[in-house]
């Protein structure tokens, strides 16, 4: 076991580092000074301008493409509410799939049902962004950044928004005639309360000392919850992204072995003497006995 | 040879009216009978009975159920709400079945289905065992209650009537070998003197046959004809299950006649020896005493299965924490931090019964299912075990309920049967000492186990043998041989014992195998020995009609007679039978030979006496219980010391022996004794055996030893080992017997259940006490005698020596009773083994309750018996011996056996194997679903306590039902933590 753990361990560990990473917290810096005090009400003001520039230097060559990803803490994605506040239905049929129960609270306004109704494509996020490198806008490429089983066989080719955030509380982003790729990236729910999703792919690389500015429009309510916000700028291997944790986990279950086998042996060594069948059923009354425990 | 088979004909029928006197093998005492008669009519004795007026019978108050028997569990309407019921006594189950109720109310964390299928699919297949199971009951009474007896309808005609269709007041017409439909009250026999032979093994396990007798009154109606006009009352007793009793008066042509168990013919016995009989129906259906007797089969369940209630109400409150934490937390959240989650929008609702559904994976639902499976595969394991299979009976060991495997290996007490059981049924005519000279000396099992139990091999063994030739040599240098001696005595055939080995003839003996015994020089009492053997016997020669040869098989009241049978054949003219009975422990011929000579036969169950424990080492002599020896002339004596000797080494070897002796009458001398004997024979009434006994002690005098034999109850192949092993694997082996105590006792010595090294106790009712009848002394005597033997147990439980402990049937009644049990328990579960004697079969049951109740310990119950249903299936686990006995045992058994020494595999390979394999599959079982149940709720911690599941719905169901469910059963099956090899040592 130790031989196999380690090794592997050592290979993902290796993998992990390989990736490059850039992480941005933006969401208290993008809120101006005098703002600070209140954020929710600066959040909730439509008529302020929520324009914000950020600015990330490049410290290691990342190869293309660069995936983008923004991040948000203690968002509870995951609550059997949320996640259950959604119509799989419509979302493959459209309005013609009229029952909108299972997307209280967010089901209809005015009688109406709404597409898409729940509360999680009514939350949708909706902090845009743009890059710039030395004056010059990188391309960001927004396709196919969600699952391709999703795009294909869950949500339908002709579903249009309807009657959406139309209501007296207004969630997250609104949609145009189409449904983005950004929705159905929203609405595969993560199951932590922090978590990435992809935004899109820079498909040019990144040198280093690169410096890239983002304007972003920072419109996304995480201020009344007190949840964070984060630019992630980052290259992917075999592996996948940055993820030290296999590793770690592997090389520590493979150390474990290792020692317990060794403990074992020198046992083995010490009482090899012992008359095997008396060990053996001394074993199976110790059985019997943890059974007899309960 | 035509003259021959008229001449047995004739002498059947002689037979059987020299039974006719002790036609009640137990006759109740008169003041029992006098007080029996003032009972009926009062509360508990009402019943009444139209004999031939069925119709009668229709209408209440005299309406009786009509002969069907039932067995079953169910049937069709009750099936489905109380297996339902039994189902969800099940906790788990029940668990499971209230989250499906609320899955339908929307409060469950997964879709309906998911939660309803596993439940409707593991309930579904215990129900269907269950009905496959009761299915086969069904059948088996459909069998029995379809059977067909003759049955009179008017005018004399008797037809075929299927059992069940029987009423109470018909006249049935019962042939020969088969069984009687109900409980009988006995009218005529195809006997001329109204005696018939009944065979009551599945009741009582005895394989001797019982006489009955009708009253002389009903003596007229044995043709068909005669029951046209019949017309009879009976007043008796309520149903009870009391085989031994029977109160009740007919009345017949305006008379009164008292009724005794010696008229009633049971059901589930069976009529021998006798052509047919008539009789009426008293008992029918679940009134006859032999259903009374039986006991209900109860659902038997598994320590482990128990224990596994406990695991589940831990794991539920496990539960019901984990889901008290998420509820309040889930609270917690709601309270402080989620009213600004605007993504949510509103609060939430009932968090407790959603997260009790949601951790409901702690709870494996398909636990009982997959230990179901499990023990169905290791029955099959076990069934198909080669090393119990018998290749005598090509049978191998049936596991019959699944459900108790885990518990063989828990068993700590075993309760046995003894004939059938321990024993084959077969008694073997062994050795024999004649005029103090020891003959036959093969090695017996007995022998063997005897020096097995000595721990010495064979020495002990090859010392006896050496020590009887060179006492041979020196009294006896000629040699014998049956055959010529037979020849020698004219008309007494005898099997030659050259040819093919004879069921019951197992002696060996140079000596009296050639041809020069006749030159020897006590001739004369040799001749009288064999003569004595062929004649002091109650056997009654049969022939055989199914082989049509000339050899005659044997039906005797006691199966040892038949070897002697065997060993010997002559004809004398009988003159008198005094009796066998327990009291006197001897029985006599008074025989005439041709020339008009008179000779007294005795036959005596002397056996040597074991002398007090503590005098054992003052006195090295072994004392004899003497009943002949007593009886003997100054003449007599010559070969006393030597027959004194060989005596105690048969009985030592667990022989069982009789000494016989002889003395010749003179004409006038048994003439005047005649008259006094048939004058008490006459007598009816309460001195009758009085007067017998005392006649009978009259002439039995003076006699002149000639011998002794040894016949030994031959025991079935491996059984001291097998009782040796269970003994040292630290098991507790009682002796349960409806025999009598000698013979009890010899087979305890044989099959190392008593010991010469152990202390015995003697429990049995003293003299004054029985013949008193009054409970209140029975109860202080027995008391006293129990308290007497456990102040001696205290004494000397830290000595080496065990003790055994010996009760009869009577005593044990007194025993079991309220305030004696508790006092009679203790005692027994201090000795070593026990022996009960002389129970009847429901006593069998009582005593495997009590025992299991006072201990708590698992018991084993084994038998082959009808009579040994009720303890099978009293004890934790039931074993019935697929022998030659009827089905009975084994129906009501949970595992059944060819042969008894595969019980020692059965329980301590098999036993312990499955106990390992259920315990451990069990904990994992607990273990994966536990680790499984707890990731969700770690996943709780992420989602603010929400309830959300981390799986797909069909994702969990599967989980237990199907994807984990293989490594488990498979661990269930075949672990094998040690080698079979191992267990054994």
């Amino acid at each position: 076991m130790g031989v196999i753990f380690i090794p592997v361990g050592l290979v993902t560990l290796r993998a992990s580092h390989c990736v490059v990473e850039i992480v941005d917290r933006y969401d208290i810096d993008c809120v101006p000074e005098p703002s600070r005090m209140d954020k929710v009400s600066y959040i909730q003001d439509d008529s302020i301008p929520k324009n914000c520039s950020r600015f990330m230097k490049v410290h290691k060559y990342m190869k293309a493409p660069i995936y983008i990803y923004y991040q948000l803490d203690n968002y509870y994605q995951n609550h059997r509410r949320y996640v259950k506040s959604r119509s799989d239905k419509q979302l493959l049929d459209g309005q013609k799939y009229h029952d909108t129960s299972s997307c209280q609270p967010v089901e209809s306004n005015n009688n109406r049902p709404i597409v898409p109704c729940g509360l999680i494509a009514w939350s949708l996020f909706n902090d845009t962004f743009e890059f710039i490198r030395e004056g010059a806008e990188l391309k960001v490429n927004r396709k196919n950044i969600a699952w391709k089983s999703d795009r294909g066989h869950k949500f339908g080719k002709n579903v249009y928004p309807f009657n959406f955030q139309n209501g007296t509380l207004i969630g997250g982003g609104k949609l145009n005639p189409e449904i983005p790729e950004d929705l159905i990236v929203w609405m595969r729910t993560s199951a932590l309360p922090s978590f990435r999703k992809l935004y899109g792919r820079i498909e040019e690389d990144l040198d280093v000392d690169d410096v890239v500015v983002v304007n972003l429009m920072n419109n996304y309510n995480t201020y009344s919850f007190g949840g964070k916000k984060k630019l992630v700028l980052s290259t992917s291997s075999w592996l996948g992204g940055k993820n030290d944790f296999l590793g770690h986990a592997c090389v520590f279950v493979g150390c474990s072995s290792l020692t317990l086998a060794i403990i074992f042996m020198l046992l083995h060594v010490k009482y090899r003497r012992l008359d095997r069948s008396v060990e053996l059923v001394g074993l199976g009354i110790g059985w019997g006995a943890s059974l007899e425990r309960f | 040879m035509v003259a021959a088979s008229s001449r047995k004909r004739k002498g059947k029928i002689r037979w059987s009216k020299l039974y006719s006197f002790a036609a009640c093998f137990r006759p109740l005492t008169s003041k029992e009978r006098l007080a029996a008669r003032e009972l009926i009519g009062q509360p508990g004795f009402s019943r009444v009975v139209f004999c031939n007026e069925p119709h009668l019978h229709k209408r209440k108050p005299y309406k009786y159920p009509y002969n069907y028997i039932s067995t079953t569990k169910y049937n069709v309407l009750t099936f489905l709400p109380r297996a339902l019921f039994e189902q969800f006594r099940r906790v788990a189950n029940f668990y499971f079945l209230l989250a499906a109720i609320f899955s339908l109310f929307s409060l469950a964390p997964f879709s309906r289905a998911s939660l309803i299928a596993p439940l409707v699919f593991v309930v579904g297949i215990s129900m269907l065992k269950e009905a496959v199971e009761d299915w086969h009951r069904f059948l088996q009474d459909l069998d029995v209650n379809n059977r067909t007896v003759k049955t009179h309808i008017s005018n004399g005609v008797f037809v075929d009537k299927l059992w069940k269709e029987l009423r109470v007041g018909d006249v049935v017409k019962v042939n020969k070998g088969e069984y009687f439909p109900s409980d009988l009250l006995l009218l005529s026999s195809g006997n001329e003197d109204g005696v018939c032979y009944v065979e009551t093994m599945n009741l009582d396990g005895e394989t001797n046959l019982k006489i009955k007798r009708c009253l002389e009154a009903s003596l007229c109606l044995n043709e068909d004809e005669e029951f046209s006009k019949f017309k009879a009352t009976v007043h008796c007793e309520d149903p009870n299950p009391n085989l031994y009793t029977f109160v009740g008066n007919i009345e017949f042509e305006k008379e009164s006649y008292p009724l005794s168990p010696s008229q009633l013919l049971l059901r589930d016995s069976k009529l021998r020896n006798t052509d047919y009989i008539y009789g009426v129906v008293i008992f029918s259906g679940h009134d006859t005493k032999a259903v009374q007797n039986s006991t209900r089969s109860p659902s038997k369940r598994s320590r482990i299965e128990r224990k596994m209630d406990h695991i589940i109400y831990i794991l539920f409150s496990m539960l019901v924490l984990v889901s008290l934490v998420s509820s309040f937390g889930s609270l917690l959240y709601l309270r402080q931090d989620m009213v600004d989650w605007w993504y949510l929008q509103l609060p939430d609702d009932n968090k407790f019964i959603r997260a009790l559904i949601l951790y409901g994976y702690l709870i494996p639902i398909s636990l009982y299912v997959s230990i179901e499976v499990v023990k169905v595969l290791q029955t099959m394991l076990i069934n198909k075990d080669i090393e119990l299979y018998d290749d005598v009976t090509c049978k191998s060991v049936q596991a019959r309920t699944s459900n108790l495997n885990e518990e063989l290996g828990q068993v700590e007490m075993i309760l046995s049967d003894k004939t059938g059981t321990l024993t084959c049924n077969q008694m073997e005519f062994r050795k024999c000492s004649i005029a103090g000279v020891s003959y036959g000396g093969d090695i017996t099992e007995v022998d063997l186990a005897a020096s097995m139990r000595m721990n010495a091999d064979f020495e002990p063994f090859e010392f006896s043998i050496d020590e009887t030739d060179g006492a041979t040599r020196s009294f006896e240098p000629f040699e014998f041989s049956v055959s010529s001696f037979s020849a020698q005595n004219g008309n007494a055939r005898l099997t030659k014992t050259e040819g093919p080995v004879i069921k019951g003839f197992n002696f060996r003996d140079d000596r009296l195998m050639n041809e020069n015994w006749i030159h020897g020089s006590n001739l004369f009492d040799i001749t009288m020995f064999f003569r004595v053997m062929a004649l002091c016997h109650t056997g009654i020669p049969l022939e055989d009609d199914n082989h049509k040869t000339d050899k005659l098989s044997y039906e005797a009241e006691s199966p040892e007679e038949v070897s002697f049978l065997i060993a010997s054949q002559e004809e004398y003219k009988l003159l008198n039978l005094l009796e066998f009975s327990s009291s006197r422990k001897r029985m006599s011929v008074i025989v005439s030979n041709e020339d008009g000579q008179i000779f007294l036969l005795c036959k005596g169950a002397d056996s040597p006496l074991k002398p007090p424990y503590h005098l054992c080492h003052v006195f090295p002599l072994v004392l004899i219980l003497s009943i002949i020896f007593d009886r003997l002339a100054d003449n007599g004596r010559a070969y006393e010391q030597a027959t004194t000797m060989h005596l105690s080494s048969y009985a030592e070897d667990g022989l069982r022996t009789l000494a016989f002796a002889y003395r010749t009458i003179e004409a006038a001398e048994y003439e005047s004794w005649n008259t006094i004997f048939t004058q008490a024979k006459a007598t009816i009434g309460p001195e009758r055996e009085e007067l017998l006994e005392q006649a009978s002690e009259m002439i039995e005098k003076d006699l002149i030893l000639l011998g002794v034999v040894a016949v030994e109850d031959k025991l079935q192949k491996g059984v001291p080992e097998c009782i040796d092993k269970l003994a040292q694997a630290g098991l507790k082996i009682w002796l349960l017997t409806g025999d009598k105590r000698e013979t009890a006792i010899n087979i305890g010595f044989a099959c190392s259940l008593l010991r010469q090294d152990m202390k015995q106790f003697h429990l049995s009712l003293s003299r004054d006490a029985e013949s008193n009848n009054q409970v209140k002394d029975m109860k202080e005597d027995i008391l006293q005698q129990i308290e007497s033997s456990y102040k001696m147990v205290c004494e000397e439980r830290n000595k080496e020596a065990p003790f055994g402990l010996v009760i009869d049937g009577k005593a044990l009644e007194i025993a079991l009773r309220g305030d004696v049990k508790d006092e009679f328990l203790q005692l027994a579960v201090n000795c070593a083994s026990v022996i009960c004697c002389r129970v009847s079969p429901k006593q069998k049951a009582l005593i495997t309750r009590l025992v299991k109740q006072y201990t708590g310990k698992t018991t084993l119950a084994i038998g082959d018996g009808a009579n040994d249903v009720g303890m099978i299936q009293e004890a934790d686990i039931g074993v019935g011996i697929s022998g030659m006995e009827g089905m009975q045992a084994v129906m009501a058994s949970d595992f059944s056996l060819p042969q008894f020494r595969f019980l020692e595999r059965l329980l301590i390979v098999h036993g312990h194997w499955c106990y390992q394999r259920i315990s451990k599959m069990v904990l994992y079982f607990v273990y994966k679903n536990v680790a499984f149940g707890l990731t969700l709720f770690y996943y709780e911690l992420y989602t603010s306590f929400s309830g959300e599941v981390l799986y797909d719905d069909w994702y969990m169901t599967m989980f237990n039902v199907m994807l984990t469910s293989l490594p488990v059963i498979a661990l269930g099956v075949l672990e094998q933590d040690v080698s079979s090899d191992i267990c054994l040592q």
